[in-house]
């Protein structure tokens, strides 16, 4: 593969070679290295997300706490919300997708793995801007919604770092979107047909798309907002004509969407899990692709929902009103389908689908809180105190958290070479399990009895007090389960049980190849024949509809490409192209023009360099 | 931008795709998808603050139609001018590419310099971005707009050396139609943009 | 699980043994809150019968299908008749839903007949009510006639607050730029308790309100005594702390019959009318007023009203003055 191409620039951009290392890390276009990178990121802002909520219980286990003051409170629980949403549940979601994705269609790698470790770069700076800002003046302080005019006039540059940073993390996530929807739809494997696709497959599918067009709403919002805060325009100043409510439209046409893309992921790891633990297939996997398609499809139309005190009218609040409650129908179809995958199967409660049958259990809850609150002239007294917080809670945390953890415990081995520990993993579920609920279930309460939200402290006597300190014992027991999982980790990988490269008698193609997967991924690429190849591979179906082995050497089949294996090279061109972003950031936050110059040179260096860089490395070929 | 991984590799094939579409088509199709969203919602604002005026210039008292009529037009022939480019290369004329490149860039200068002095004349005729809703919301769209169609010109300019430097041989013309696609899309969120803001009138 | 269940029944109805507090909207009066409730009642009711439907059957899965040795799983891939069956359940469940919902938002959405007007203006921290049907400028309590709806108009000054008092009526908000309106009804009298529903800065906590409701004759004498000006003090100190006052506070503060007429902190003409004070945030007595004079930022983040450097002897005064408005 060695080239025409001239020897200076040969040796001005030649690829980086090395295999192990730092630098092999930061050059890394390996979907798996990546998806690893993103993981312990995210894992890493889910800590900070996790103290900063301890924090803020702290402060509300008592009335007139005193543990955090009212300035700190606010930017807490922005950040708080920032973090899990933008930092945590997103990348954990491109972790999983990233390492998965190409083995689960059959591909070596995603369609564009420069653009790959982009994203991976560019979300990382965007969280380090945005954490920097506790350092500079004080972080984000206008809630995660940042709703104007509040969010244009608080004075410290918390909020710039907010529009900013956020601005810079959509990035990542629309370059990511870019990425995965051309590997899904041209990369897949000979025969798999996009209804022979593992529904995480399906799911991102959907999310990408979501993505793709959720992205650019709110980087429109943010343009307008930090236009607002740093160039005096008037998109939402009343007092010169603007209007506050365009924010909010702008920010939950983004936002509603945004929230499927949070829980879609999570589903698709469930529909993974819950079929390998029961013994048979997914019940009515085309009824499930359709409802997270119909989902994310109507997920469009009920933005409004999280405007209902606004004072739209009677028929645009009814409109929205109705398109929330129909959106629970598809929902309710995914839910019945896990159950039916339940149903007369063999079913094994390895740690994995301890959190799978959580996640199934604690989304109901929230899913049929969510059901009250599209009862408008209800609504208008659940908005913006804690039943809402409540209902939230358990999808985002019973859901995509409790999918999250059950993913790690299921895909370990395929990403680390050996098994998480499973009496460490039990204790580690139900420390979790009862954290959870005894976190959120009395903010349920605490809604019904009055409790707003976003409020640094309440006086005694309306009745909160209780609740709060049980919510907030239950946050610290949270803390304990996550102890539990980083213990279980270190200890795991010290005593090292190796994985053999199908240690559950899984369905999916990502367990017919080594664990961990070799660097070209398949020595074959597949040749598919069915939905859950590897397992008909595996197991042919009796007359009396059982799974009986296949004899070992039977009929595989495989497509060797060209006769050579094509990988991605590395390139340290991402990540240089990636850090004049939040150049460019702290440049205009600090009115430093020059300074954006120099973020916006070291971007188009990066380009450059990425264009004109070899196609490989030197010693390969 | 193209980053297609066989930048430098003189494979005529491309890489085999389950749709038969190349990879970067449908990327820059998928990034041309997520754009009409872009665009979409600065409009929207647009819509919603045109009569937003303040007691400043209003959308009838301060656009020069006839103006921005002829630089509209100049944009729509650099779309043809690409078609050229792209014509070219397809047949194997690498100076044909060259010119049309080149062509389409200066079209495209054009008219960016037409945009720059429609905007200082507003700017001296009191409409400026932090004047009233509508300002905002002109400068905004027109100024995104306006970067959208540098940033392609940049990438004419990076197609040009490229040829000149012997990177795009015949069979890779497809390099040229990515970056085709883009200008193209640009060209017809101009012409929109130029229908809602200039041409539908307001109160 | 069972715990959970155990809690959500216990809440819909409404017996929760917890204290029940001045905000619960679990039991609510006057005929917009009972509005919404009823609607509500009905929700919740099917939310939990679905709840223990699908969580009991989950557990039941979970138990009965769990392995044994010899246990073979049944390899079905679907059954259409049961997901359409599945589907519609759900479908004609909300639609039911829907229609008494939406006829609520259409009926609650209509001025109501004979209301008493009152502006609502909202600002960063506190609440100005103005009765324009009176004449009469008060601030964080709101005082009502039982048995007459109340119209409010919402004004936005700053950020976006919302104006919530939960056993009467669910919030909106009060957005600058917008009008909004709103309306509730008490029919018993008493001290209802809200506060500030969309956070709005650093003491969004503290942003509370009270609506005092009264029987009809009751609240006429109450505006009577409202739209009274303010008397000129006769002790000795009260006039030394209104001297103060007129040179001082007066940059935000309005006392009718006075010079005063500033509008951008609250009318305090009948000051000591009040039981609370800053959003409804302290009890109206000496010790607090003190307090909040000497160094208003120290207890309440973020207020606006500075800190004036008064000695303890002219807040004394000061206090004493504002003691004397009725």
């Amino acid at each position: 593969m060695a080239t025409a191409a001239l020897p200076q620039r040969r040796r001005l951009f030649s690829r980086p070679s090395a295999k192990t290392g730092v630098v092999s890390w930061l050059a890394t276009a390996d979907h798996k290295r990546i998806g690893i990178l993103y993981g312990i990121t995210a894992f890493i802002f889910f800590i900070l997300g996790g103290l900063e909520a301890l924090a803020l219980r702290a402060q509300l286990a008592r009335p007139n706490g005193e543990v955090l003051d009212a300035d700190l409170y606010n930017q807490l629980f922005t950040m708080h919300g920032l973090t899990m949403i933008f930092f945590v549940i997103m990348p954990m979601g491109a972790a999983f997708v990233n390492f998965l994705l190409p083995l689960m269609i059959g591909a070596r790698d995603v369609a564009f793995p420069r653009l790959n470790a982009l994203s991976y770069w560019i979300f990382l700076f965007a969280g380090l801007f945005m954490y920097s800002s506790f350092f500079l003046g004080g972080a984000p302080d206008g809630g995660w919604f940042g709703y104007a005019p509040l969010s244009t006039s608080l004075p410290s540059h918390g909020m710039d770092f907010y529009a900013i940073g956020l601005q810079i993390a959509g990035i990542a996530s629309l370059v990511a979107s870019v990425n995965f929807i051309v590997t899904i739809i041209n990369m897949r494997a000979p025969g798999m047909t996009l209804m022979r696709m593992p529904v995480f497959v399906w799911m991102t599918l959907v999310v990408q798309f979501l993505v793709l067009f959720a992205m650019p709403v709110i980087a429109v919002a943010l343009f307008e907002l930090t236009f607002d805060r740093l160039f005096d325009t008037n998109f939402f100043n009343a007092a010169n004509g603007g209007d506050p409510v365009l924010w909010q439209h702008l920010f939950w046409v983004f936002g509603h969407p945004e929230v499927y893309i949070l829980i879609l992921p999570a589903m698709g790891i469930v529909s993974e899990i819950i079929p390998v633990y029961s013994r048979k297939p997914l019940f009515g996997y085309a009824a499930i692709v359709f409802a997270g398609a119909a989902i994310g499809f109507m997920g469009w139309g009920v933005w409004a929902h999280h405007m209902f005190a606004v004072g739209l009218g009677p028929v645009a609040v009814s409109a929205f009103a109705l398109s929330t409650m129909f959106i629970a129908v598809p929902t309710g179809v995914k839910i019945f389908n896990w159950m039916g995958t339940l149903w007369q199967g063999d079913l094994r409660f390895p740690t994995a689908m301890l959190f799978a049958l959580g996640f199934v259990s604690m989304f109901v809850i929230g899913g049929l809180s969510g059901v009250t609150h599209a009862i408008v002239p209800h609504d208008t007294q659940q908005t913006d105190t804690y039943w809402i917080v409540a209902h939230f809670h358990y999808v985002l945390f019973g859901g995509a958290m409790f999918a999250i953890l059950g993913g790690l415990y299921y895909w370990w081995p395929k990403f680390f070479g050996h098994m998480l520990r499973e009496g460490l993993g039990k204790l580690n579920f139900w420390l979790w399990f009862i954290g959870f609920n005894l976190t959120f279930g009395p903010h349920h309460l605490l809604g019904l009895n009055g409790m707003p939200r976003r409020i640094y402290t309440y006086p005694e006597g309306m009745g909160w007090d209780l609740w709060n300190l049980v919510s907030t014992v239950g946050a610290f027991t949270i803390a304990l389960s996550v102890v539990v999982f980083l213990v279980n980790v270190a200890v795991s990988r010290a005593r090292r049980e190796e994985a053999v490269g199908d240690p559950w008698d899984a369905r999916t193609l990502e367990w017919s190849i080594p664990s961990p997967p070799p660097e070209h991924n398949f020595d074959e690429i597949p040749i598919v024949t069915s939905r859950d190849d590897w397992w008909h591979r595996k197991y042919l179906s009796t007359p009396e509809r059982q799974p009986t082995p296949v004899v070992a050497g039977a009929a595989e089949g495989g497509d060797t490409g060209h006769g050579h294996i094509h990988l991605p090279s590395p390139s340290l061109m991402p990540l240089i192209a990636a850090f004049g972003l939040p150049v460019i950031g702290y440049a205009l936050i600090y009115k430093a023009f020059p300074v954006a110059i120099l973020g916006a040179l070291i971007a188009l260096l990066g380009f450059f360099g990425w264009v004109f860089e070899p196609a490989t490395a030197e010693d390969e070929h | 931008m193209a980053t297609h991984e066989a930048a430098v590799t003189p494979h005529a094939e491309e890489h085999h795709t389950s749709t038969g579409l190349d990879n970067v088509k449908l990327a820059m199709w998928a990034f041309l998808g997520s754009e009409c969203l872009f665009f979409g919602s600065l409009i929207s604002t647009y819509l919603l603050y045109r009569n937003r005026t303040q007691g400043g210039p209003t959308p009838s008292e301060i656009y020069d139609i006839p103006f921005t009529s002829v630089s509209s037009f100049v944009l729509l022939m650099s779309s043809l001018t690409m078609v050229l480019a792209l014509a070219a290369i397809q047949r194997g004329d690498h100076r044909g590419l060259r010119a049309w490149l080149l062509a389409t860039a200066f079209l495209g200068m054009s008219f960016i310099g037409g945009q720059i002095y429609e905007f200082t004349t507003f700017y001296e005729e009191g409409l400026a971005l932090s004047k009233s809703p509508f300002g905002s919301a002109f400068f905004l769209l027109t100024g995104f707009h306006g970067a959208h169609v540098t940033v392609g010109i940049l990438m004419l300019l990076a197609l040009y050396g490229m040829s000149a430097a012997g990177r795009i041989p015949q069979a890779e013309s497809r390099k040229v139609e990515f970056i085709g696609l883009y200008w193209h899309f640009v060209d017809i969120v101009w012409i929109v943009i130029f229908t809602v803001i200039y041409l539908i009138p307001t109160e | 699980m069972l715990g959970t269940l155990v809690l959500f029944v216990l809440i819909g109805t409404g017996c929760v043994t917890s204290d029940v507090g001045p905000q619960d909207y679990m039991t609510v009066e006057g005929p917009v809150a009972r509005r919404a409730d009823s609607l509500w009642n009905v929700t919740f009711a099917i939310a939990v019968i679905v709840f223990v439907i699908v969580q009991g059957l989950l557990v039941y899965a979970i138990v009965k299908f769990r392995h044994r040795p010899g246990r073979q799983a049944a390899q079905f891939h679907g059954n259409t008749k049961v997901e359409v069956v599945l589907t519609l359940i759900p479908a004609l469940i909300l639609a039911g839903l829907a229609i008494p919902t939406v006829k609520a938002i259409a009926d609650l959405s209509e001025k109501p007949e004979g209301a008493l007007n009152v502006t609502v203006t909202a600002k960063q921290f506190w609440w100005q009510y103005e009765y324009t049907d009176h004449g009469v400028m008060t601030a964080n309590e709101m005082h009502v006639p039982t048995g007459q709806p109340v119209f409010l108009t919402l004004e936005g000054a700053d950020v976006i607050h919302s104006f919530w008092i939960p056993k009467l009526t669910g919030t909106q908000d009060v957005i600058p730029g917008r009008t909004n309106h709103m309306h509730f009804q008490a029919d018993e009298p008493g001290e209802y308790y809200g506060q500030c529903k969309e956070y709005c800065g650093l003491s969004h906590a503290n942003m509370r309100l009270r609506v005092i409701a009264h029987p009809p004759a009751e609240f006429e004498r109450w505006v009577a005594e409202q739209q009274e000006e303010a008397e000129d003090p006769t002790d000795p100190l009260a006039q030394e702390g209104q001297e103060i006052f007129m040179q001082t506070c007066t940059n935000c503060h309005a006392i009718a019959g006075t010079d005063a007429k500033a509008t951008t902190a609250p009318d305090l003409t009948h000051f000591a009318s009040r039981s609370t004070f800053a959003g409804a945030m302290f009890d109206n007595n000496t010790e607090n007023l003190r307090t909040w004079i000497r160094d208003p930022l120290a207890v309440k983040p973020g207020s606006l009203m500075p800190d004036y450097g008064l000695s303890e002897d002219q807040i004394d005064a000061v206090v004493a003055y504002l003691q004397t408005l009725r």
